[in-house]
């Protein structure tokens, strides 16, 4: 808590006066921001004092990218998705390809119900990798949490990761207070995150007190990571080398199981609902909050005229293995679903392991310089 | 409606939430906020809050999120409205008395702008003083300050400013350039002047709120002459520059003092004052820039001088301070310096400008002995 939410003199102020300049603004929420909405919005706040301006103030201070469309707002806890709903519904429209207010969203994570995975060529894809997030009910959320929520959460996330057992097993290291060893370790596994430069998150306000109740928690195995009070309260991975989808998968829905079980001991359950499925800070990643992915070789396919095609309508999509907006190195992309919201995570996992399944096959063809006209798929 | 602070402590608490899983981790830090806040003060003033709703953890979130230098001071807090210099005195008047050397809570400042006052300072030599150069900051009482206000009072306050600074004549004449809408060429000419200002990249500011919804309500008025200069909704509502080429002080204040004096009038003539008591003289968002918010220099040649050993103890004597001509924490180059008053809070107007004019004219004394092989042992001040 305790942003900017309670500068009462702005009501002194007219709407034109205090309505922002959106006129340079690329993004969803300046899509969808009217004054008249803004109008309504203004007077109300959740219940721990989250505002429009609050939600608002990501998307004002970076107006966008002509080819990249943020999201522009955030969720400050559970209640701003309803109290702001006029503005968060049309946006999440707009993101999750037409969801409507109306829309039930549908969770599975029951890992049995995934059909194949397990055999994806592991001379192509190279690793495999599901992640997620999720919000401890009863907590507000990254932009507007004040220490000690941030530091209740990081002791409820402790006992509950401290507590798992065989291949989950583990260990916590809290940014503050790890050793340059530990550091250096976690760097070489490509497990630490840093401090947010990105201005979307630090207009937010998700990185103040950095690094204060801030850390990472793995398996001894290393195939099973969390990270606390990031951009969201918990960050769930599950990963390993090669192509066996089914294996990560399994492990990720066991894994977060496990902890949601004893977060709800401690009457603090992850924030869900049967609209938006999980609640998490950005509205971008509603729903499953899932993304399933691998790296995978494709040299020629993604020289091919049809790839940004197939992609489209296997409701894919690509990266660089740097993540969000890097080039491809070597004809190597991360390849995962595009969707969040609407469909389960059995379904968004089952579309990457039978789109990837099919991907390398239209390489193998490529490679035998033959036609994979007829294998262009549907769109799903 | 909003909810109040009492709801928000009520939900809080609900969650079981104490002062002490609150209080921030400060074992790293290094600042003035971090070596006052106390557990128990903190305690005392987390239940409170200004009139606008500015809270002790809007107060010291810059001073947590940036533990400071080991060889920097920062100040690591921030005021949010004029109020919150009353509301959280019990952190802000020990910040103050330690970063003003010693200011206590019954001192009064003086405020002289009258430039008649100023003894000489039409003569610093120019072979040496390059440019000479006064600016301060000012508030505009009723609204909140650049870590708090809301969008609307910012473009008030650029309404406001815009209408005062039209009414300006004579030397004083001059027009405002909105960053929002500066054409390129501006822009251009602008930068060419040293005079635009950018987006506060610095964590110090951005972690304190200050450069939410940039560029709106941003701008730069300039006279026609280019010597005096005025940035609307920077890290103060107003900052007030008077400058020129080579060593007449007494002028650049003179403007200074005139220019600054018109404005006064024009707000107030249109019911906003200045913010100001007899206590903290002017009342800035940083509690470095309280009483007269002035930092009076020059750019002067030093060449030898800066190779003494005794450089460093004659500023402190003189109660100067050295910047390289990049600004603070910026190295000399060339033997250039900027050299200005180290002072804010406890001297006048008039006081600190006369302290840079007579130290700049006896560190140039000091510099041509030094340059003909001279002793300057007998030229040491005391301690001013």
């Amino acid at each position: 808590m305790a942003k900017n939410c309670h500068n009462d003199y702005k009501m002194k102020f007219s709407v034109d006066d205090e309505f922002p300049d959106l006129s340079l603004h690329n993004n969803h929420m300046a899509k969808v921001l009217t004054k008249d909405i803004y109008a309504k919005l203004r007077g109300k706040s959740t219940p721990s004092g989250f505002t429009v301006d609050d939600v608002i103030q990501t998307g004002v201070d970076n107006p966008g990218h002509p080819f990249i469309m943020t999201v522009g707002c955030v969720a400050g806890d559970e209640e701003s998705y309803e109290v702001f709903k006029e503005l968060l519904d049309p946006v999440i429209s707009d993101r999750h390809g037409g969801y409507k207010p109306t829309d039930k969203h549908k969770t599975d994570l029951n890992f049995e119900n995934l059909k194949g995975g397990d055999d994806l060529d592991p001379n192509y894809v190279l690793s495999s990798r599901v992640r997620t997030g999720r919000s401890i009910k009863g907590f507000t959320l990254p932009p507007h949490n004040s220490r000690g929520e941030r530091r209740g959460i990081e002791k409820l996330s402790i006992e509950a990761l401290a507590s798992l057992d065989g291949e989950f097993k583990g260990k916590y290291y809290p940014l503050d207070g790890m050793t340059d060893a530990e550091q250096e370790q976690l760097i070489a596994d490509h497990f630490l995150f840093d401090k947010p430069v990105s201005p979307l998150l630090t207009c937010a306000g998700m990185a103040r007190d950095w690094p204060d109740a801030r850390g990472i928690w793995h398996n001894e195995n290393k195939t099973f990571l969390v990270w606390v009070n990031e951009e969201d309260h918990l960050r769930v991975i599950s990963m390993q080398k090669g192509g066996n989808m089914k294996e990560v998968f399994r492990r990720f829905c066991v894994g977060l199981q496990k902890i949601e079980e004893i977060f709800k001991k401690h009457n603090h359950g992850f924030m869900w609902n049967e609209h938006l499925g999980y609640i998490l800070t950005c509205p971008s990643n509603l729903g499953t909050g899932l993304r399933g992915g691998v790296h995978v070789k494709l040299p020629k396919l993604s020289t091919h005229p049809k790839f940004e095609e197939i992609l489209t309508r296997l409701r894919l999509q690509k990266r660089g293995t740097g993540g969000v907006d890097t080039a491809s190195v070597g004809g190597v992309f991360d390849i995962s679903n595009a969707d969040r919201l609407g469909s389960s995570e059995v379904e968004q996992v089952q579309l990457v392991v039978d789109g990837v399944k099919l991907m390398v096959e239209m390489e193998k063809k490529l490679e035998k310089g033959e036609s994979i006209d007829g294998m262009i798929p549907a769109q799903k | 409606m909003q909810c109040s602070l009492h709801e928000l402590h009520n939900v809080l608490t609900e969650l079981g939430l104490s002062a002490e899983e609150e209080y921030p981790d400060l074992s790293q830090h290094n600042n003035h906020m971090a070596k006052v806040l106390t557990l128990d003060m903190y305690r005392r003033l987390r239940d409170r809050a200004t009139p606008s709703g500015f809270t002790i953890d809007g107060v010291i979130q810059t001073g947590v999120d940036n533990p400071g230098h080991p060889f920097i001071m920062t100040v690591g807090c921030v005021a949010g409205d004029e109020e919150t210099y009353e509301v959280f005195k019990e952190l802000l008047d020990p910040v103050i008395s330690d970063r003003h050397g010693g200011y206590k809570p019954t001192d009064k400042h003086k405020t002289d702008l009258n430039s008649n006052n100023l003894k000489g300072g039409d003569d610093l030599d120019p072979n040496y003083v390059l440019s000479s150069r006064v600016r301060t900051g000012r508030s505009i009482r009723g609204f909140c300050l650049p870590p708090h206000c809301s969008r609307g009072e910012r473009r008030a306050v650029e309404t406001l400013s815009i209408e005062a600074l039209a009414s300006l004549t004579g030397d004083l004449k001059g027009k405002y350039y909105a960053l929002k809408n500066m054409t390129d060429a501006e822009q251009q000419q602008l930068i060419d002047d040293h005079f635009l200002f950018d987006k506060p990249v610095s964590p110090l500011l951005l972690a304190s709120g200050m450069a939410r919804d940039w560029p709106d309500a941003r701008g730069i008025w300039h006279n026609d002459n280019k010597t005096f200069l005025v940035w609307v909704n920077e890290e103060d509502h107003l900052r007030v520059i008077s400058m020129q080429k080579g060593g007449n002080m007494k002028e650049v204040f003179n403007r200074f003092c005139t220019g600054l004096t018109k404005i006064e009038t024009l707000f107030k003539e249109r019911g906003h004052a200045f913010m100001w008591n007899e206590h903290l003289g002017y009342v800035l968002t940083c509690p470095s820039n309280l009483g007269t918010g002035l930092r009076a220099g020059v750019h002067v040649k030093l060449p030898n001088m800066s190779k003494n050993a005794k450089f460093e103890e004659i500023l402190k004597r003189l109660r100067l301070q050295k910047r390289g001509t990049g600004g603070v924490d910026t190295a000399a180059v060339g033997g250039v310096f900027d050299i200005s008053n180290a002072d804010r809070l406890g001297f006048s107007e008039v006081e600190l400008v006369q302290m840079v004019v007579d130290g700049i004219k006896l560190l140039i004394e000091m510099e041509k002995r030094l340059e003909k092989g001279q002793s300057i042992d007998d030229l040491m001040p005391a301690q001013k």
